[in-house]
């Protein structure tokens, strides 16, 4: 599903590079999780890979269903099936959040030559896939992420990733800020999703959240590499033993 | 000709020499005289004049309005979905048969050039009563002039609630056309009334409104400026408030190579509020945008509310202007004053000249101000199209966003949403 190949990655307006040539590759219908320390380059990577301005790829690739995806602007990877649970979702006052939604999942229907939904039925389909995230009628009405806590911030985000339906999911640090029902609460919409033919990266800074969404395979990322990838038990390792043995046995 | 004459430089022709004077008689004829007078003393506004530091005034006290061209309008009438008392302009002269009768519940509506002529009337206490108060400390000659030459305009009271909208609609014809209009709204104490106005009037337009608000009463006024490129027009409200009363007057303008909308309110009642709002959106590239509110709020009263609300955004060269002032005089404590205006540059070339100013006499009041000029959020950009939206349509909703806080002064819900699909849709439009 996604490959990325020997990436590097450097800021646009400074000379500092953040990836240093990460090597992943995402098989269809698996749960990847990627952990590392802060300041390791998670989240870089994915804005890297849905198309945020200000960074510059100086080599490498990542394809999407063996599809360059680089080059694409960031509404032509979603269009593709890409979607990014933002670490820090952006409010936007005076748009309602139902209105964003529907201009979405429009937008993304037109682009890949579909008709647009009826209002009716989006009305059904987006009360459905609320109540399950238990986001209210007022929730929907407010304007988007606006006064919105924590933890409904991060619903929300999964209700934008469900209605949207995308093939490949990544999640940055989407248990962060959050208590343990508001993350047991996001965990089942992700697991909701969880579907043969769909992805998932998750980015994390701690295992927890890797308790509720069962990952196949783990990655260390440390200063801009993978360097280490294994099953669920290296999560548990870096839960017992925080990231400074791994990071030594790398030095 | 004499020879004594030419010596003379004649006075280059301006709107004041090249405006016919209304025939005398009639209640009016004292109001008209005494800004015949104000006019005399000031002078039309000039480009060294402070007050126009920002807009050139020239183009409306120019003797001709010039040609704007007509826009072919293929859109649905504003404020369509809402039940109206409908009146028609056609380039500033009234359309009886396009319009519903002159009556209301709760009401008295007439047509200036009807009951000019009549030897006494309500209104005469408020014609150029109001503006001339106005005047002072700064003086708003493009009024005067409205007050001594316009020969019509809606003479409105309102005695009761009344429930449906005046709707004034403008419409445009010729495409030379100047138009002169000049209307007084009184609400009695305890009334209530919304007036509607929507259209580009004429290639130029001056508009004076006059609002007197007794005790307890509401004013709601929704006010949208069409999308002709090439219009140009100078309006000016002047509303007086009595105790515990409300006057909210919301502006929406696109387009227009230039707008000069004055707001002169004057709290004198205590306990009275007053929004003024106003959402602008122009595109320097179609000619000219430059788009001018100049607003000026007096506290006379104690615990009063003002609240002064304006969003621009602009591109390719389009110039915004806002100067506006809150003077709190000494006792009108408790006041309660805020102002922001806010311009967001879709590029480098557009420009936002702001002048926010308080003045304060009282020592118990609370009054704020700011005004930014900023681009669009990169990162809420971001964040629209990651979610499939293109960059396009991304900007459009931010855009809608931006100006969110301007267009949620408009009370009446149904109003407020038709104003906000029409925004969208001008977007849309300019997209496809
Ligand atoms: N836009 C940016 N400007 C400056 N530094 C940045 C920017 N984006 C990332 N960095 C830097 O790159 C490194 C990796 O950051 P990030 O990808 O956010 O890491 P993580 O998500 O793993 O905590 C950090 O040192 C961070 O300060
Ligand atoms: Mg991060």
């Amino acid at each position: 599903m996604l490959k990325i190949t020997d990436l590097h990655v450097q800021l646009e307006e400074e000379d500092k590079k953040i990836l240093k040539g990460v090597n992943l590759t995402v098989e269809t219908g698996k749960v990847h999780a990627i952990m590392g320390p802060n300041g390791s380059g998670k989240s870089t990577l994915s804005y890297v890979l849905s198309g945020r301005e200000g960074y510059e790829v100086t080599q490498g690739s990542a394809e999407l269903d063996g599809e360059e995806i680089l080059e694409m602007d960031p509404e032509e990877r979603a269009a593709a099936g890409l979607f990014l649970a933002f670490q820090y979702p952006v409010e936007i006052p005076g748009v309602g959040n139902m209105t964003f939604l529907r201009t979405a999942v429009n937008a993304q229907r037109k682009a890949r030559g579909q008709e647009e939904m009826s209002a009716t039925d989006f009305l059904k389909e987006v009360r459905a896939k609320a109540k399950s995230l238990k986001i209210d009628a007022d929730m929907l009405k407010r304007p988007v992420n606006v006064g919105f806590s924590g933890g409904e911030k991060k619903r929300n985000e999964i209700l934008q990733m469900a209605m949207l339906e995308p093939r490949m999911c990544i999640l940055d640090e989407t248990d962060s800020g959050l208590d343990v029902d508001a993350m047991k609460l996001v965990a089942d919409g992700v697991n909701a999703l969880r579907d043969e033919g769909r992805s998932f990266l998750v980015i994390t800074h701690y295992q927890r959240l890797l308790d509720h969404i069962k990952p196949d395979v783990v990655h260390i990322m440390a200063d801009g590499r993978i360097i280490k990838t294994g099953g669920p038990e290296l999560a548990l390792e870096v839960e017992n033993n925080g990231y400074a043995d791994l990071l030594e046995g790398t030095a | 000709m004499s020879a004594t004459l030419q010596k003379n430089t004649p006075a280059a022709p301006d709107l004041a020499s090249a405006l016919a004077r209304p025939p005398r008689g009639g209640w009016v004829e004292a109001a008209r005289a005494a800004a015949e007078a104000r006019l005399e003393q000031t002078g039309l506004p000039g480009r060294r004049d402070e007050y126009w530091r920002f807009t050139r005034p020239d183009t409306l006290t120019a003797p001709e309005a010039g040609t704007a061209a007509l826009l072919k309008d293929d859109e649905a009438p504003f404020f369509g979905g809402t039940d109206c008392l409908n009146l028609v302009f056609v380039d500033g002269a009234f359309d009886a048969d396009a319009s519903d009768k002159l009556e209301g519940t709760g009401l008295t509506i007439e047509r200036l050039a009807d009951v000019a002529a009549t030897s006494d009337h309500w209104a005469q206490e408020l014609y150029g009563v109001l503006e001339a108060r106005g005047q002072k400390p700064v003086v708003r000659p493009l009024a005067a002039i409205n007050t001594a030459r316009a020969t019509d305009g809606l003479l409105i009271r309102a005695t009761g609630k009344v429930e449906k909208p005046i709707a004034i609609r403008y419409l445009r014809r010729d495409a030379d056309a100047d138009a002169m209009l000049h209307s007084v709204v009184r609400v009695e104490e305890g009334a209530s009334l919304t007036l509607l106005e929507n259209g580009p009037a004429a290639a130029r337009f001056n508009s004076v409104l006059e609002v007197d608000l007794g005790d307890e009463a509401a004013f709601h006024h929704i006010r949208t400026q069409g999308r002709d490129h090439e219009r140009r027009e100078a309006t000016h409200i002047f509303a007086r408030l009595g105790r515990e009363s409300l006057f909210k007057s919301f502006t929406l303008s696109a387009n227009g190579a230039l707008t000069r909308n004055e707001c002169i309110i004057e709290m004198t009642g205590d306990d009275g509020v007053a929004h003024v709002a106003g959402a602008a959106l122009g595109d320097g590239a179609s000619g000219a945008f430059h788009h001018d509110d100049t607003i000026f709020v007096t506290h006379d009263a104690l615990r009063c509310e003002s609240r002064q609300v304006f969003k621009k955004v602009l591109r390719n060269g389009a110039v915004g202007v806002f100067q506006g002032k809150i003077l709190v005089k000494a006792g009108a404590q408790k006041t309660d004053g805020y102002q922001i205006s806010q311009s967001l540059l879709l590029d480098e070339d557009s420009q936002f000249l702001a002048k926010p100013e308080l003045e304060i006499y009282a020592d118990d009041v609370v009054c704020s101000h700011g005004s930014t000029t900023g681009a669009i959020d990169e990162t809420a950009l971001f964040y629209l199209r990651s979610r499939g939206v293109e960059k396009a349509e991304a900007q459009d909703l931010l855009v809608l966003s931006f100006l969110a806080e301007a267009i949620e002064e408009i009370d009446d819900a149904d109003l407020a949403a038709n104003i906000n699909d029409r925004l969208a849709a001008w977007l849309r439009r300019r997209r496809s």
